[in-house]
């Protein structure tokens, strides 16, 4: 096929439109730590043969949290126009309260007090730095969880290091998550830390941190369920991806 | 009061409603935000047994003779607490106000407790306001839904210095039980909407009053544990948990009941059907057979007993509005059993 014939375009375009999806694989919903893709809420997405990538997104509620639906539709934003090949990224939420503050915002890249105003303090930092600490905690459940029913000593746990915990897909979550805080990721490095603090739980207070740990890890998972119900009930058709969902 | 295997439970539905949110009570320019809100609070009843399901119009507003039957008749509740939304932005005549509630309230006596609702943007007039409907209607408790459009605000907190009037009147009129939404909200749009934080505050500043979080603070469940564990006058509302977890994510409201035992305890959680999202019959009927799974992954958790159910069913709602217990429906040695707090080695 010569390069520049309609075949090559098409097998381009469709190459551009795996990228953008896996682009928006790497986007979460910051409270529930899951990607869009995982959860339903990209409801369509399109690449045309000039490179222009179209994705809507729906959320399970109209009323969801706007600062959250922002980061949402920011982050996206952010992945699709990363994306090679992709000239013009348009995001758009659909069905919600503030849809149009937000796809505006987001389009002439205003931060969120230029979108929202008076109603907005601040931007979301903070609040993208409060749900990383829970999902550190959420995280600190799946891998500990898993290492004491494998026979590790829970009072042990003070002492381990994250290379100690077995190589699985949950731990290097955990390990991502904690970076992107600011907080120490490396082998060498504390099993179980304060995601607030930074500092190494000590054996006096691992009892009570791996209660919290796991209460918030009951709470993440909850909340997911929901939100999941909820955008099935709206969107009956939602290619939502239930294998998913937190097992044990 | 409802019977099973021999034991007998005392029912007290420590929330429901009577609202109207029909297109003819829409507030003309406000459509979308009555239709978005009536919508999602259907989609919210998708999550209960599909026999139980309504139609969107049903939904938007039932009558009088629906809601004591499925309450009553079929429900299997004694006493059922009204807990008001005004949402006057959006509905014309509000969507569920302490009058509609009241009315009904006042046709069938012993039914029904009558909370009322109060908004310190109001001010002076809304100080008013609040004592003369608890004269009025009688309240001893108020539901507040700290994220009401107001105007261009979006919403308040309970740290506000003007929700402390409020607060201060509540406890000279009698207004013992603060029902809190901490729930699906809006506002404050940077921070966490869902904060519970502004309770906690409250219920230190306010030690007589008992502060009651509906929807357990879902989806901050972690944060309202948390601080349920210091705060003695905050209790835990079990609407939405029991209606939306139940059913349709057995495992997950075995977990989120297991935290709540082991973090705020048996004496302190009450049920509530939240209907007309979700009718009392199947909650009630569902949870008297439930109990905590056996398996590792809840072997940290409590299994309930008959006396446990008897408190969260009603037992507990019933001391805190002063409810005389029917004989031979209430505990033969009542005991308190304190939270544990924090996990065992």
């Amino acid at each position: 096929m010569a390069p520049g014939s309609a075949g090559a375009r098409t097998d381009q375009t469709a190459a551009i439109t795996a990228a953008v999806w896996s682009a928006l694989g790497t986007v979460r919903d910051p409270e529930l730590d899951r990607p869009l893709t995982d959860l339903g809420f990209v409801a369509s997405s399109t690449v045309d043969p000039g490179g222009e990538a179209v994705v809507e997104l729906c959320l399970p509620t109209y009323f969801c949290a706007p600062n959250f639906a922002f980061l949402m539709v920011a982050d996206s934003y952010d992945a699709v126009s990363a994306v090679p090949g992709v000239s013009r990224a348009v995001v758009r939420l659909k069905d919600h309260f503030a849809a149009d503050v937000i796809n505006k915002g987001v389009a002439a890249r205003a931060g969120f007090v230029g979108s929202f105003g008076e109603e907005a303090a601040d931007e979301l930092d903070g609040l993208r730095a409060d749900f990383l600490r829970k999902a550190v905690l959420a995280g600190t459940d799946r891998v500990c969880r898993s290492m004491v029913s494998g026979g590790v000593a829970r009072e042990r746990l003070a002492d381990l290091t994250l290379a100690d915990a077995p190589p699985t897909p949950d731990r290097e979550r955990l390990r991502e998550r904690r970076r992107e805080l600011g907080l120490s990721g490396g082998d060498a490095d504390p099993l179980v830390l304060d995601p607030g603090t930074g500092e190494a739980v000590t054996a006096d207070e691992l009892h009570r941190h791996l209660g919290l740990a796991r209460l918030t890890r009951v709470s993440q998972d909850a909340n997911s369920g929901v939100c999941r119900g909820m955008l099935r009930a709206r969107y009956p058709e939602a290619t939502d991806n239930p294998d998913t969902e937190e097992t044990p | 009061m409802y019977e099973k295997d021999g034991e007998k439970y005392f029912v007290v539905d420590g929330h429901t409603h009577f609202w109207d949110a029909s297109p003819a009570n829409w507030v003309p320019g406000q459509e979308q935000y009555a239709k978005g809100w009536i919508e999602c609070f259907h989609a919210y009843q998708s999550l209960g047994p599909a026999d139980t399901h309504w139609p969107i119009e049903k939904f938007q507003k039932y009558d009088e003779e629906t809601m004591m039957y499925d309450l009553f008749d079929a429900g299997h509740v004694d006493v059922a607490i009204f807990q008001p939304t005004s949402l006057r932005q959006w509905y014309k005549e509000g969507f569920n106000t302490t009058e509609a509630n009241g009315a009904l309230a006042e046709k069938y006596p012993g039914r029904f407790i009558v909370n009322t609702n109060w908004d310190p943007r109001d001010g002076d007039p809304g100080l008013k306001g609040l004592e003369e409907r608890v004269q009025r209607w009688g309240c001893k408790g108020a539901k507040l839904y700290t994220a009401e459009w107001h105007g261009d605000s979006r919403g308040w907190s309970l740290r506000d210095p003007e929700a402390s009037r409020y607060l201060e009147k509540c406890q000279e009129l009698g207004v013992k039980n603060i029902h809190v939404h901490k729930g699906p909200t809006i506002w404050p749009l940077d921070k966490d909407a869902f904060d519970v934080r502004d309770v906690d505050y409250a219920a230190t500043n306010f030690p007589e009053l008992n502060f009651i979080v509906e929807h357990v603070g879902l989806p901050r469940i972690e944060d309202f544990c948390f601080m349920a564990t210091q705060e003695p006058n905050v209790y835990a509302g079990l609407s939405v948990v029991i209606g939306g977890l139940m059913h349709a994510r057995p495992r997950f409201f075995a977990k989120v009941m297991g935290e709540l035992l082991f973090w705020v305890g048996e004496d302190k959680m009450l049920f509530g059907a939240d209907y007309a999202i979700w009718e009392p019959k199947w909650q009630v009927e569902g949870f008297v057979d439930w109990q905590m799974p056996d398996g590792e992954e809840f072997s940290d958790y409590q299994k309930l007993t008959v006396e446990t159910k008897k408190k969260i069913l009603g037992l507990n709602a019933a001391r805190l509005y002063g409810l005389e217990v029917p004989e031979g429906l209430d505990l033969k040695a009542p005991e308190t059993v304190e939270a544990v707090g924090v996990p065992s080695p």
